[in-house]
C-alpha cells in the first residue's frame, strides 16, 4: 500500500513538476498574446480574425475611406478656388494690359472714356501693390517722328499724372514713349491711327 | 554696336594747279548761272569721253566712264543740261582736249555754252586726269586742273573738278564732297545709314538691333548723334565716326532731337527729365550747358542758323506744332510759321536766309520753305504722298527728303526751288529722316 501511496504522491509531484511550469510557460504566453492584442485591432485588415470584429474593422475601413475621400475633395476645392482666384487675377491683369486708353489726333488730353478706365486701372493697382507698370505712349504715323516722339512721351505722362493723383505711387509708373515707331495697326487710314494713338500698360 | 566707319582715307598724292584762271574771266563780268534763280534756264554743257594718254590703252573704258561720272554729278546739281554726245560734230579719236587745237565753233554749233574736256593716263596703279572748262562763246579757259592719285580715286578726283567748274560759276562751293546720313529698316530694325551726296556708296553706320532716328551731323562731319531705343528707352548717342568713341545722354524721358551747333562742339537736343519736353544746350559730351526754351508743352526738333546766333524749333505753345525762332543772345522768341495746324522739322538754309521744314495740311505733308522774316512760304512738293523731313545740301542748292510717293518711304532730292525731284537711291526696307552733312574737309 505504502508503495501504491508513494507512487501517487510522486506522479502528483510529478505532474505538478510538469504542469507548473506549463502553466507558467502558459501564462507567459497568455501575457504575450494579451500585449499583442491592441497591435492586432489596430491593423485590422492584416490579421484575420474571429467573424464579429471583422465587421467591425470593415466599418472602420469604409469610414476611413470616407474620410480620406472627402479630405482629397476639400484639396481639390481648395485647388480649384485657387485656380479660379488666380485665373480671375489673370483676367485682370489682362484687362489691365490690354485695355489701352485712345487719344484725339495730335492730343494729349484724356477723354471721359480714358478716366473711367485709369480708374479702373487704379483699382487694380491698389490690389496689386506689388505691380510696378510701365506707361508706353505712342502715336498714329502721321505728322513727323520727331514731333511724335515728344507727343507719346506727353501721353505717358498725363496718363501716369492722372494714376498719381488718384493714389498710385510716382515710383510704380516708369514711362517711356515710342512715338510713332510702333504701331498696332499697320494700316493706313483712320481706323488703324485710332487704335495707335494710345497709351499702353506693361506690368514689369 | 557701332560699325567701323569705313571712310576710305583718299589721298591724293598731290594736286597740281596746270593752269590759271585766264585774266578778264570772273563771275563778275558774266552770269553763267543766275544765282536769284539758277534752275530757271539750264546752262547747256558738253563733256566728251576722256582722252586716253597711257601709252598702251589699258583700260579704255575708263574714259566713257570718268565722262560719265562727270556728267553725271554737274547733272545732279540741276544748273545743266548735258549734251547728247550723239550730236558732237567731232569724232571721239580726233577730239581736241586743249587751245589752240579746239575748234570751237564746232560746239557753239550744237547749242553748247560750256565744254568740259578730259584726259588720263595710268602708269603703275597710279591715276592722273586733267580737266579743263572752256567757255566756248568766248573760247576762253576758264579753270584747268590736274590730279594724281591711285586708280581708285578716280571718282574723288574728277568730284573735286566739279566743285571747281561750281565754285567758279556761282561763287560757292558745292555738295560734291558732302554725304547724307538716313534711317533705314532694310535690316530690319530702323538704322543709321550714310550715303555719298548723290546715293553712291551707302553704308550702314548703326548695328543695334534696336530703334534708331534722327542722325545729326557735327559741322566737321567727324561726330554723329542720334536717338537709339538700344537700353530699351529713347537716348542720346553721340558718337565719333571714326574713332568709336563718344557718349550717351540717358536721362529720363526722351533723350532727342540732337541738332550741332555750327562750327561749335556742342549740339542742342530734346530732353524731358523734367516732365515735360524741353530743348537744351549740351556739349559735344553730352553734359548740360543750359536750357534753351521755357514753356508748358512740347519743345522739339531744332536747327540752327550758319552764324549759330538763332536756333529754330518746333513748339506747342500756341496749341498746335508751329515753328519759332530763338534769338539767343536776347532771348527772344518769335513765331514763324502762321499757316496750317501743323508744321514741324525745321532746317536751316546753310545760307541763312531760309528754313525749310514739313507741314500737314489736309492729311498730308508736304515741303515748304519760309524767308527768316515770315515771309515768302513756298511749297515744294505736292500730290506726291507724303513729304517729310528736309535737309539742305551745304551749298544750300538742293533739298534732300523723304516721301511716300511711290509707296514705301524714300530718300528723294529737289533743287531749292523744288524741281527736278527724283529719287536718290533705292534699297531693301524703308529709308527716312535724310541729314545732310557739311562739305567733308579734304584730307
Amino acid at each position: 500500500m505504502e508503495g501504491g501511496k508513494m507512487r501517487k504522491r510522486m506522479l502528483i509531484c510529478l505532474s505538478l513538476l510538469l504542469v507548473v511550469p506549463g502553466l507558467l510557460f502558459f501564462t507567459s504566453c497568455a501575457k504575450k498574446t494579451v500585449q499583442s492584442e491592441p497591435a492586432m485591432t489596430q491593423q485590422p485588415q492584416v490579421q484575420p480574425e474571429p467573424a464579429q470584429d471583422d465587421a467591425a474593422a470593415k466599418l472602420a475601413a469604409e469610414k476611413a475611406r470616407q474620410e480620406e475621400l472627402a479630405r482629397k475633395k476639400a484639396i481639390e476645392e481648395e485647388r480649384l478656388q485657387a485656380e479660379a482666384a488666380e485665373r480671375e487675377a489673370m483676367a485682370a491683369k489682362n484687362m489691365f494690359v490690354n485695355e489701352d486708353i485712345y487719344f484725339d489726333f495730335d492730343s494729349y488730353v484724356l477723354t471721359g472714356v480714358a478716366q473711367d478706365i485709369l480708374m479702373r486701372k487704379a483699382q487694380w493697382l491698389r490690389v496689386n501693390p506689388d505691380a510696378s507698370v510701365t506707361i508706353e505712349g505712342h502715336c498714329d504715323e502721321r505728322g513727323t517722328n520727331e514731333y511724335n516722339l515728344a507727343l507719346g512721351d506727353k501721353r505717358a505722362e498725363i496718363v501716369k499724372a492722372y494714376l498719381v493723383n488718384l493714389g498710385i505711387d510716382a515710383g510704380r509708373l516708369p514711362t517711356i514713349s515710342y512715338g510713332e515707331e510702333r504701331p498696332v495697326d499697320t494700316g493706313h487710314n483712320e481706323e488703324a491711327w485710332a487704335k495707335n494713338r494710345r497709351a499702353h500698360f506693361v506690368v514689369d | 554696336m557701332i560699325a567701323g566707319y569705313k571712310r576710305k582715307a583718299v589721298c591724293l598724292t598731290g594736286v597740281l594747279i596746270l593752269f590759271y584762271l585766264m585774266s578778264g574771266v570772273g563771275r563778275a563780268d558774266y552770269t553763267y548761272i543766275n544765282i536769284s534763280n539758277p534752275f530757271l534756264r539750264k546752262v547747256p554743257i558738253a563733256i566728251p569721253v576722256f582722252k586716253n594718254l597711257s601709252e598702251n590703252s589699258v583700260d579704255a573704258r575708263m574714259a566713257r566712264q570718268a565722262a560719265d561720272m562727270l556728267s553725271d554729278a554737274l547733272e545732279f546739281t540741276g544748273y545743266f543740261k548735258v549734251l547728247d554726245r550723239g550730236a558732237f560734230l567731232i569724232k571721239p579719236g580726233l577730239m581736241a582736249i586743249k587751245m589752240p587745237e579746239i575748234n570751237f565753233k564746232n560746239w557753239t554749233a550744237i547749242g553748247s555754252e560750256l565744254l568740259i574736256t578730259g584726259a588720263y593716263s595710268i602708269h603703275d596703279n597710279q591715276l592722273e586726269i586733267e580737266l579743263r572748262l572752256f567757255d566756248t562763246f568766248k573760247e576762253k579757259l576758264l579753270v584747268g586742273k590736274r590730279y594724281k592719285g591711285g586708280k581708285n580715286d578716280r571718282r574723288k578726283m574728277i568730284h573735286r573738278f566739279c566743285g571747281e567748274v561750281i565754285f567758279l560759276l556761282t561763287g560757292k562751293h558745292g555738295l560734291f564732297n558732302s554725304k547724307i546720313a538716313f534711317v533705314s529698316t532694310g535690316s530690319g530694325n530702323k538704322e543709321i545709314y550714310a550715303c555719298e551726296f548723290d546715293g553712291y556708296h551707302p553704308e550702314q553706320i548703326t548695328r543695334t538691333k534696336h530703334i534708331t532716328l534722327s542722325p545729326a551731323w557735327s559741322s566737321d562731319n567727324k561726330w554723329i548723334a542720334y536717338t537709339s531705343f538700344l537700353n530699351g528707352k529713347p537716348d542720346l548717342f553721340i558718337r565719333n565716326l571714326r574713332q568709336k568713341r563718344g557718349s550717351i545722354v540717358a536721362r529720363k524721358g526722351i533723350n532727342a532731337t540732337p541738332a550741332w551747333v555750327p562750327g561749335k562742339f556742342s549740339l542742342a537736343a530734346t530732353l524731358s527729365f523734367s516732365g515735360d519736353q524741353e530743348i537744351y544746350l549740351l556739349t559735344g559730351s553730352g553734359k548740360i550747358i543750359k536750357r534753351l526754351t521755357y514753356s508748358r508743352g512740347i519743345d522739339v526738333s531744332p536747327s540752327f542758323s550758319p552764324d549759330g546766333k538763332q536756333m529754330a524749333f518746333v513748339s506747342q505753345r500756341g496749341g498746335t506744332p508751329q515753328i519759332y525762332i530763338k534769338h539767343l543772345q536776347t532771348g527772344q522768341v518769335t513765331r514763324l510759321t502762321f499757316e496750317g495746324r501743323y508744321n514741324t522739322q525745321p532746317s536751316w538754309s546753310p545760307a541763312g536766309d531760309k528754313i525749310a521744314y514739313s507741314a500737314m495740311e489736309d492729311g498730308h505733308v508736304n515741303i515748304r520753305v519760309i524767308n527768316t522774316d515770315g515771309r515768302g512760304v513756298m511749297q515744294l512738293t505736292r500730290d506726291a504722298g507724303n513729304n517729310e523731313c528736309p535737309t539742305w545740301s551745304p551749298d544750300a542748292s538742293m533739298i534732300a527728303f523723304s516721301s511716300t510717293r511711290e509707296g514705301l518711304s524714300r530718300i528723294y532730292v529737289m533743287t531749292a526751288y523744288g524741281t527736278e525731284q527724283r529719287r536718290l537711291l533705292t534699297l531693301p526696307g524703308e529709308q527716312s529722316n535724310p541729314q545732310w552733312s557739311s562739305i567733308i574737309a579734304n584730307n
